[in-house]
C-alpha cells in the first residue's frame, strides 16, 4: 500500500507578493474573480502603507511582485510603488485591462523599473469583448498593445475562456500572434467572485473544450517557441483537483485593496478566520504566525478521503474556497476530486452544461460585474453563502 | 545573419553579450543565490553559472570575460565551460549579441 506521506506544516518565505491596489476597474467582467461583494469592502490603504508592504515583503524573501485589482491603473500613485518595488528589486508585473495606459504612463513606468506588462482581452471582436467587459474598449486594448512593444515590454497576453468566447480560439490566437506576444494565457474560468454567480452562462461544453484545445495544440506546433501558449482547462472538467496556490500560505501573499492579508485572492469569503490587515500587523507576523495563515497549513486539518490520499502531497485537498463554495465547509475535499463524497456537485453543474442550452440561460440572466450588483448581492447576503 | 538575435549561437572571443532584456538577472539575499527572473518565473543560478552571468555586461568580450573568471578561479582551463555556458544560455533566449552602437 502507498504511503500518504505527510505536508510541511512549517512554511518557506513567500516568493509571490499579489498587490490588488484597488477594487476599483472601469471594466464590468462577467468571469472576474473580486468579491462580489467587493463595493462595500473598507476604505483603500495609503500609498505609505503599500510602500512599507512592498518593503516587508521584500525582506521576508518574495521577489515576484503582481499589480492587480481591478484595475491597477485605477490608483494615481502607481507609479510611486513601482519605482520602490524596482529600488527592492522585485520582479513586478502589471496585471491589467490597458484602459488607463497612456503613452505618460507606460513611459514612467518603463523609466521607474517596471518589468511587465500582461494585458486582458476578452475576447478577438471588438463586438463580443465590448459586451463580455460591458464596455466599449476593443480599439483602445489594441493601442495598449501597440505601446507595450513600443516600450520593448515583454507581451503577456491574457484571455479568460468560457461558453461564450472559446469558439474564437483560433482567432484569438491570431490576434495574439498579429501583436507579437510571447506569452500567450488562454485562463479558462474558475468559478469564483462574479464568475461562480454568473457560473451556468460561462461554463463551455466538453466539446468546446475538446475543440479549443485541439485548435491550441495545432497553434502551438505552427508558431514554436515564438509564442509561448498556456492553456488553462476548466477545473470543473478534471478528476483530481488543482494544487491551489501551491499549497496554503506556502509560497502566496495577497494584499487586498482595504488591507487584508489573505493567502489567495479569494480567501476572505472564508467564515472563521479573521484575516489579519497590514495597517495592524507586519508581514512577518502575519506569514509566519497569523492564524489564517496557517489554518490549513500542514495536513492536520484535512479529513478524509484527503487526510490518507497519497495525493494530498500533490495537491493539498484542492481548493478551501472551492470546498466551501459548494459544501459549506472549507475543510472538505475540494468537490472537484472525483473521490469527494461531495463530487456530484460538479457533475451536476458539467452535465447541465452538455444541454443543448444550459436550461437556466433563459431565466438567470448574466450578471455584470458593477457597484450597483455588488451592493445589491451584499446586501442579499450571496457573498458568503454557497450556492 | 549576424544581426539575428536567433541565429544559432557563434559565441567568438570579440562578440559581446548582454542579458536578455526580457530578464533580469540579480543576486537574491535571503536564498542567497544568484537568480534570473523573468515573465511569471525564477531560474536559480547557483555556482560557476552565476559567477559568468554576473560578468555579462554588454561591454566584456567573451575573451575578458573568460580572462576574468581565470584570474577569479585559478588552476583549471575554464574555456571550454565559459563557452559552453554561454552558447546553451544564448540558444535559451537568456541573453542576446549587443549591437553596434
Amino acid at each position: 500500500m502507498e504511503k500518504a506521506g505527510s505536508v510541511p506544516s512549517a512554511p518557506g518565505n513567500p516568493l509571490w507578493l499579489l498587490a490588488e491596489v484597488t477594487y476599483k476597474c472601469p471594466l464590468h467582467c462577467v468571469f472576474c474573480y473580486n468579491p462580489v461583494d467587493y463595493a462595500t469592502s473598507g476604505k483603500e490603504i495609503s500609498t505609505e502603507d503599500w510602500l512599507r508592504v512592498l518593503r516587508q515583503g521584500r525582506e521576508l524573501g518574495a521577489v515576484q511582485l503582481g499589480f492587480s485589482g481591478g484595475e491597477p491603473l485605477m490608483r494615481d500613485d502607481l507609479e510611486i510603488m513601482v519605482r520602490e518595488a524596482r529600488s527592492l528589486g522585485y520582479y513586478s508585473n502589471l496585471i491589467t485591462s490597458g484602459i488607463g495606459l497612456s503613452e505618460k504612463r507606460i513611459a514612467a513606468f518603463k523609466e521607474g523599473g517596471l518589468d511587465h506588462i500582461q494585458l486582458s482581452f476578452q475576447d478577438s471582436t471588438k463586438e463580443m469583448n465590448d459586451f463580455l467587459s460591458s464596455t466599449r474598449t476593443f480599439d483602445l486594448k489594441q493601442k495598449v498593445a501597440k505601446l507595450i512593444k513600443q516600450y520593448e515590454y515583454p507581451m503577456v497576453f491574457n484571455c479568460v475562456l468560457h461558453r461564450h468566447n472559446i469558439d474564437h480560439v483560433q482567432q484569438i490566437l491570431e490576434m495574439a500572434e498579429a501583436m507579437e506576444a510571447e506569452y500567450v494565457e488562454l485562463a479558462n474560468t474558475q468559478y469564483y467572485g462574479w464568475a461562480y454567480v454568473n457560473r451556468d452562462n460561462l461554463l463551455p461544453t466538453r466539446e468546446q473544450l475538446k475543440r479549443a484545445e485541439e485548435v491550441t495544440n495545432r497553434f502551438r506546433e505552427r508558431v514554436g517557441n515564438k509564442m509561448r501558449i498556456f492553456f488553462v482547462v476548466p477545473d470543473y472538467y478534471e478528476d483530481r483537483p488543482k494544487a491551489c496556490m501551491n499549497g496554503w500560505g506556502a509560497l502566496f501573499l495577497t494584499v487586498t485593496a482595504d488591507g487584508l492579508a489573505l493567502p489567495c485572492h479569494e480567501a476572505r469569503m472564508l467564515p472563521g478566520l479573521d484575516f489579519p490587515n497590514v495597517r495592524d500587523r507586519d508581514l512577518r507576523w502575519i506569514w509566519y504566525d497569523s492564524p489564517g495563515f496557517n489554518a490549513y497549513r500542514g495536513d492536520s486539518w484535512m479529513k478524509e478521503p484527503c487526510r490518507s490520499c497519497p495525493d494530498k502531497v500533490k495537491d493539498f485537498g484542492g481548493c478551501r474556497c472551492q470546498a466551501y463554495m459548494l459544501t459549506g465547509d472549507a475543510t472538505n475535499t475540494d468537490p472537484v476530486c472525483s473521490l469527494s463524497p461531495n463530487h456530484k456537485l460538479v457533475t451536476d453543474v458539467v452535465d447541465r452544461a452538455q444541454l443543448p442550452k444550459a436550461p437556466n440561460v433563459e431565466v438567470k440572466p448574466i450578471v455584470f460585474r458593477d457597484d450597483k450588483n455588488s451592493r445589491a448581492l451584499a446586501k442579499a447576503g450571496l457573498s458568503n453563502t454557497p450556492a | 545573419m549576424a544581426d539575428d538575435p536567433k541565429a544559432p549561437a557563434a559565441v567568438a572571443d570579440d562578440a559581446v553579450f548582454e542579458i536578455h532584456p526580457h530578464f533580469r538577472f540579480q543576486w537574491e539575499p535571503v536564498p542567497k543565490t544568484y537568480v534570473l527572473l523573468f515573465a511569471e518565473g525564477r531560474i536559480t543560478l547557483p555556482g560557476s553559472s552565476g559567477e559568468i552571468m554576473k560578468r555579462i555586461d554588454g561591454k566584456a568580450s567573451v575573451r575578458a570575460i573568460i580572462d576574468d573568471l581565470q584570474a577569479a578561479f585559478p588552476g583549471t582551463d575554464l574555456r571550454g565551460d565559459v563557452v559552453g555556458f554561454l552558447e546553451h544560455v544564448h540558444g535559451k533566449g537568456w541573453i542576446r549579441p549587443k549591437r553596434a552602437g
